[in-house]
């Protein structure tokens, strides 16, 4: 991985003489991957919208990145070298670069930084997200519509808001298409592990669970499933189509490449800024992976109507009266939750089980 | 203690499938520090062996022959190690670094084409019925016969190295290749078999992972396991039976967590991920802490180059 990444600076920097000659300097776009971009999931997603922005700009943008970079302070140094290496934007797309982002973003003024998932900005630093939550609502559904056992599996990464958020989310709308539903949780402290992310899965099947969701990146899950048989799955972050129509019977799929080719055609006229965006299922950021025919005709008609419900904004995932885990009202009747206590949310609705980890 | 809805027949069972790849790798790398060769490439090694394992599966249709060129793969991998460190004698942390780097890389350039294909399962064996026992049946007698191969690796290491002429021979030139050169052995042929078999276990912990656990293929799946292999050669002090406890401590206790977390039980998670490092390392350092110091046991050759005019 480091070897590619060395021949594509080496690639860049080739390209880079080539084409000054001529006076027309390219706009080099840098990405930060947390896992390898063969992992079917988060990161292969955004390396599409890496092609993307490739697509669109042709010779005039030069596009680099690094796979598998730690959360830390690699991440550090990796951005550094970016900057180094020329690059006028980077886009850094884990939560857990947060506070590399922030660092390297000060020693480098004019380079443009955008941070994923993060609530860190500056004036070089904008932040972006996707409301996955939006999407988790209809695997909910789904799921509660879906289960036999009643009860619900969720392989979780790290204790984080966007992931609790995604746990909420999908609790909430089980609930209230099956009553009796029930929830565990595993925590599995990675967001790229095939084999743990198996052994979760296969965990949470032991146990009795017969439908799995997860916040992990790799399709390893849905191949645990599928040799159980008899349990359903969700294809996270892609699409994960090689397991439809079971166990994968819907998926979240996170569209990046509007939002990237539209920041990096901002750099190139001179118009970026900092900002923050945050986008779900409405302006096409998060869209639900088609429903297979496992999923009895009537249950997808509701998933549909739920979502067209939340993408006109009738609907909001988390409408009062919602009470938090210790029984302490969240939201009134009819109250929707604002986009500041999503943020930053760290607390569990009534009726999950087990405490989030610190 | 009530352990809910926990089956402690399968938990065993699939604690059992967790460790292999570990345990596989682990008992190589034994070999190998024995004949007085460190090598730090078994990430590398196994990385390849899984994606070469994958890659043969899915054009053959049979996990058999996976299996074999998996081992296959990653010896030809831990040969160009060989030559490298044994002929040319280069420095064998760097090499062996180098070795990790490239096989991910390799192996992410080979997997390309294969990411999202899925392979025909390799069926468990299942001992005419015995399988249907209670208890015994499903820990014993029916699982993937690469568990057992690996259980049958130990056994053969620890006899191999206790009792065998040449596993005695193996462990004098890891202990002093100057001596056992002047007796006439050969410090670099016995170094070569080491790595080959080493690489060839470690090749089939990893296409254990990408053809029987996961089971496909994922750039970087192994997510260090290599390293855990390694550090368990260690903290077991290079016996064979410890690396086996250690694998299993190992790869039990983290199925053990994932099972308490799915059931449940009221035990923070922040202990429960770190259990299984914290407790492996802990057992195996006081199991090894009874006489000798842990250094006094390492292979008194391990990473020095050899060259006979030396």
């Amino acid at each position: 991985m480091k070897k590619r990444t060395f021949l594509a600076a080496a690639l860049a920097a080739t390209m880079a003489t080539g084409v000054a000659a001529d006076g027309h300097e390219p706009t080099k776009v840098g990405f930060i991957y947390v896992g390898p971009i063969g992992d079917g999931g988060w990161t292969y997603e955004h390396h599409q919208g890496l092609l993307a922005v490739q697509e669109e700009f042709g010779d005039k943008v030069e596009t680099m990145y690094q796979e598998s970079v730690p959360e830390g302070a690699d991440a550090e140094r990796a951005m550094t070298q970016m900057a180094l290496q020329g690059a006028d934007i980077i886009f850094t797309t884990s939560f857990g670069y947060m506070d590399p982002t922030i660092n390297v973003a000060e020693k480098f003024p004019d380079v443009k930084f955008e941070h994923a998932t993060g609530y860190k900005r500056a004036d070089n630093v904008s932040t972006y997200s996707a409301r996955f939550y939006e999407g988790r609502a209809v695997q909910g559904h789904i799921a509660g519509k879906m289960t036999q056992s009643n009860k619900i599996g969720y392989i979780a990464s790290f204790p984080i808001p966007e992931v609790i958020r995604g746990i909420n989310a999908s609790y909430l709308w089980a609930k209230k298409a099956n009553p009796d539903v029930e929830m565990s949780v595993i925590w599995v402290y990675t967001w790229f592990d095939p084999a743990k992310e198996a052994d979760a899965a296969k965990a949470l099947i032991e146990n009795g669970v017969d439908v799995v969701l997860q916040h992990t990146d790799s399709t390893a899950p849905q191949a645990a499933a599928a040799e159980a048989g008899g349990v359903v799955t969700f294809g996270q972050a892609s699409d994960m189509s090689e397991y439809a129509p079971f166990p994968r019977v819907s998926s979240i799929i996170d569209n990046w490449a509007p939002y990237y080719i539209d920041r990096v055609r901002a750099v190139m006229d001179g118009t970026w800024e900092s900002k923050d965006t945050w986008d779900g299922i409405a302006p096409g950021m998060v869209e639900i992976g088609e429903i297979t025919d496992a999923v009895p005709a009537d249950v997808k008609a509701e998933a549909l109507a739920l979502r067209d419900a939340i993408a006109s904004g009738e609907t909001h995932v988390f409408t009062g009266p919602l009470n938090k885990q210790d029984g302490s009202v969240w939201l009134a009747d009819g109250e929707t939750a604002d986009d500041g206590a999503l943020a930053g949310m760290d607390f569990y609705i009534e009726g999950l089980t087990g405490d989030i980890p610190n | 203690m009530d352990f809910g809805s926990i089956n402690p027949v399968l938990l065993i069972a699939s604690l059992m499938v967790a460790s292999t790849p570990i345990l596989l790798a682990a008992i190589g790398e034994l070999v190998v520090e024995r004949s007085g060769v460190l090598n730090l490439g078994v990430e590398g090694m196994m990385i390849v062996g899984a994606v070469t394992g994958f890659i043969v599966t899915v054009e053959t249709q049979s996990p058999a022959l996976g299996f074999i060129a998996g081992a296959l793969g990653a010896t030809l991998l831990s040969l160009v190690f060989g030559v490298l460190t044994q002929v040319f004698l280069s420095n064998q942390v760097a090499t062996g670094l180098g070795l990790t780097l490239f096989g991910l890389g390799i192996s992410a350039l080979m997997g390309q084409e294969y990411a999202q294909l899925r392979t025909p399962t390799s069926p468990r064996w299942e001992f005419f019925g015995l399988d249907e026992l209670p208890v015994i049946g499903p820990i014993a007698f029916n699982q993937h016969p690469l568990v057992y191969l690996s259980l049958i690796l130990v056994i053969f290491v620890w006899w191999f190295l206790k009792t065998t002429r040449s596993g005695m021979i193996l462990r004098a030139v890891g202990e002093n290749h100057d001596a056992a050169h002047a007796l006439g052995y050969s410090v670099i042929g016995t170094r070569f078999a080491a790595i080959a078999f080493g690489g060839a276990c470690a090749g089939l912990g990893g296409a254990f992972l990408s053809l029987v656990i996961v089971p496909q293929w994922t750039d970087g799946m192994t997510a260090g396991r290599g390293w855990i292999a390694l550090a368990i050669v260690v903290f077991a002090s290079w016996k064979a039976g410890r690396v086996l406890l250690g694998a299993y401590l190992f790869g039990g206790i983290s199925v053990l967590q994932l099972n308490l977390q799915a059931a449940g039980i009221a035990i923070p998670v922040e202990l429960l991920s770190m259990s299984p490092y914290l407790i492996t390392i802990l057992v195996l350092v006081i199991i090894s802490s009874g006489r000798a110091s842990a250094s006094g046991q390492a292979p008194a050759s391990l990473g020095r180059a050899f060259h006979a005019s030396g």
